[in-house]
């Protein structure tokens, strides 16, 4: 290993042909030279002084593997662009992150192998158990809990580099080099506003937590006077000597853990799936920040490529919401009662259907659209639902899913449940494109959503989600719709004209259990 | 690397997340955020640096726990999104 290390170190020297070898078996190395010759000249391209600032040595060819490393990561995320190359594109995710692994691993002395190998060991454990085990519709929240290990994995990395700055290569001669110590700070920062962010995302979504906004008075002047201090310490810690920048890293990282909590507290449950696109995005900042640190391109790309996949997921989502992101991180939605139906309404009149009635008019359907929404994951309805489906295919009616963007606790969630179900991906469909078919379809079928069908959207300006685009379901001839009681109205607080509309049937019951019953009908 | 590298590489990989990750169909997005949430973790390597080292014990502590956190991240980012991913099949027609 040592001696591997010691060429792998030379910069420019025969290096390439030990690169992908950790096992550094003397045979294998020989076979490997004609490969490393038929590289040479792409090497001679790469070996440029590329470590003249620092004065550390940088081995091209580690760099390069680094690179390498990173477009693996973008190829990952490409092959995401249909679920027929999805699978590809997830394991070439993983062959990124064992080049970036091994590499650091033999380009390094390692003091003690063991230790690494056996936190590996129980971290991999761990992580692949619970992903085993995971229910889908737990989801959202092993996302959040996972945005959290990351961010607190940037603020230990952080930390060890302020510790321990000559083995991380940013030591200047008068301390740590000031812009490593800005990136540093800014890492730090954000990996821990991500860690506590994260976990209050985490007990929100899993129940730890009430979903309701907690609004603490003066809150966004706590807010923004906490983030004016983390900047001011950062710019104070760049400044500081060697000898007094302790005190202010130690103050940089309890005010980051502390906006971090401040920040998620006042977001509403129905917000979250904006809160876990955005904590996606600052996991990716932290990630890029401690790649500027080390000087790090698999970690920079990463970095960047993460970063900007949670903020367009916050953007799509704050965009099927019709809000702007500005207001979901100012929080408070869902807790304003005095907007939109705050006026007690009279009891309007409904029609209420059973199981029997609704199987016999679908069945009757040519084309019948469903929208699930956030209720049919709580109820885990997705199994039944693709058994009636199924039924009714087999009868000849026309099936097809209908998901908004924000349907669920996440982007994307919905599908993956009825993925899980076993729905064939290709009958469903995003709002933009099956919205033209509800004027020919003979039935809507709402299953625990609300707010996304809700047509104050559309025409009530007062509504507090007025301009949220909607579900055209006014326009099919028929809509059944499940719902647990009359009484809970959906997170925005808002009622909803659907239910008394004279094609309504209000299927009131646990939608797991109705969609049962109604399977059980068309028998 | 000198800063402006970097930069270049960072500010150029932004642009390359913007496009491919537009081109991510919406039916994925669950499986993008488990993926990106995995690939994140690639700060393992900080982790590697530190924990490598043995003349600064306490970096040294802080770089195991952070190796045991971003493999749980890195294991289980991967396997979640293989298991959603798994699913996500079309169905022969009989």
């Amino acid at each position: 290993m040592r001696a591997l290390t010691a060429l792998l170190r030379r910069p420019g020297h025969r290096s390439g042909a030990a690169l992908p070898s950790s096992a550094a078996s003397e045979e294998k190395h020989r076979a490997r030279i004609k490969f490393g010759v038929t590289f040479a000249l792409v090497a001679a391209y790469f070996a440029t002084p590329a470590s003249a600032s620092t004065g550390a040595p940088v081995n091209p060819w580690v760099a390069l593997a680094y690179l390498a490393a990173g477009v693996f990561f973008i190829l990952a995320l490409r092959g995401l662009s249909s679920p027929a190359t999805s699978r590809t594109g997830n394991r070439f995710g993983m062959i990124g992150m064992l080049i970036a692994v091994v590499t650091t691993l033999i380009t390094h002395e390692v003091a003690n192998v063991v230790e690494i190998g056996v936190a590996i060991a129980i971290g991999g454990i761990v992580g692949f158990v619970i992903a085993r085990r995971i229910a889908m519709t737990s989801m959202p929240e092993l996302v959040a809990a996972f945005h959290s290990l990351v961010g607190l994995a940037a603020v230990l990395v952080g930390w060890a580099a302020y510790l321990n700055p000559g083995s991380f290569g940013i030591l200047g001669a008068d301390g740590i080099e000031p812009v490593s110590k800005v990136e540093m700070g800014l890492g730090i920062a954000i990996g821990a506003i991500t860690f506590s962010g994260s976990v209050i995302a985490f007990a929100k979504l899993s129940g730890r937590m009430s979903g309701s906004p907690i609004l603490l008075p003066a809150r966004h002047v706590i807010n923004l006077g906490t983030l004016a201090a983390i900047v001011v310490l950062t710019a104070l810690f760049a400044m500081a000597g060697p000898a007094e920048t302790m005190p202010l890293i130690i103050g940089l990282t309890v005010l980051a853990f502390l906006i971090g909590f401040l920040l998620i507290i006042p977001i509403g449950g129905a917000d979250m799936p904006v809160v876990v696109s955005m904590l996606n995005s600052y996991s990716g900042w932290a990630a890029a920040a401690m790649g500027f640190t080390l000087g790090n391109t698999a970690m920079i790309i990463t970095g960047a490529l993460v970063g900007s996949s949670g903020a367009i997921l916050s953007y799509i989502m704050c965009r099927a919401m019709n809000r702007s992101f500005i207001s979901v991180i100012a929080g408070g939605f869902g807790a304003d009662e005095s907007a939109g139906g705050g006026e007690a309404k009279e009891q309007r009149p409904y029609k209420q259907g059973s199981a029997e009635d609704a199987a016999f008019m679908l069945e009757q359907a040519e084309k019948v659209i469903i929208i699930p929404g956030y209720g049919m994951a709580v109820a885990q309805a997705q199994h039944a639902l693709r058994e009636m489906a199924d039924v009714l295919e087999d009868k000849g009616v026309e099936v097809k899913f209908a998901i908004h963007p924000v349907a669920g606790r996440m982007p994307g969630h919905m599908n993956v449940l009825l993925a899980e179900a076993s729905v064939d991906y290709d009958k469903v469909f995003e709002l933009e494109d099956i919205n033209s078919e509800f004027a020919q379809a003979d039935v809507a079928f709402i299953i625990g959503a609300n707010d996304v069908v809700n047509p104050a959207a559309k025409t009530d300006k007062s509504s507090p989600i007025y301009g949220m685009p909607v579900f055209d379901v006014d326009k099919a001839k028929q809509v059944f719709f499940i719902k647990r009681s009359m009484g809970g109205v959906g997170y925005a607080g808002v009622d909803n004209d659907v239910f008394y509309m004279d094609q309504t049937m209000m299927l009131l019951s646990d939608a797991k259990k109705m969609v049962e019953e109604i399977v059980k009908a068309l028998d | 690397m000198d800063f402006i590298s970097i930069l270049s590489i960072f500010v150029l990989a932004c642009f390359v997340g913007y496009y491919v990750v537009w081109s991510v169909t919406p039916a994925l997005h669950t499986p993008l955020m488990a993926v990106t949430n995995a690939i994140s973790s690639v700060i393992i390597v900080g982790a590697l640096i530190a924990a490598a080292a043995a003349d600064v014990p306490g970096a040294k502590w802080l770089g195991l726990l952070g190796i045991v956190l971003a493999s749980v991240n890195i294991f289980g980012g991967f396997a979640v999104t293989a298991r959603m991913l798994a699913m996500y099949k079309k169905k022969e027609k009989k």
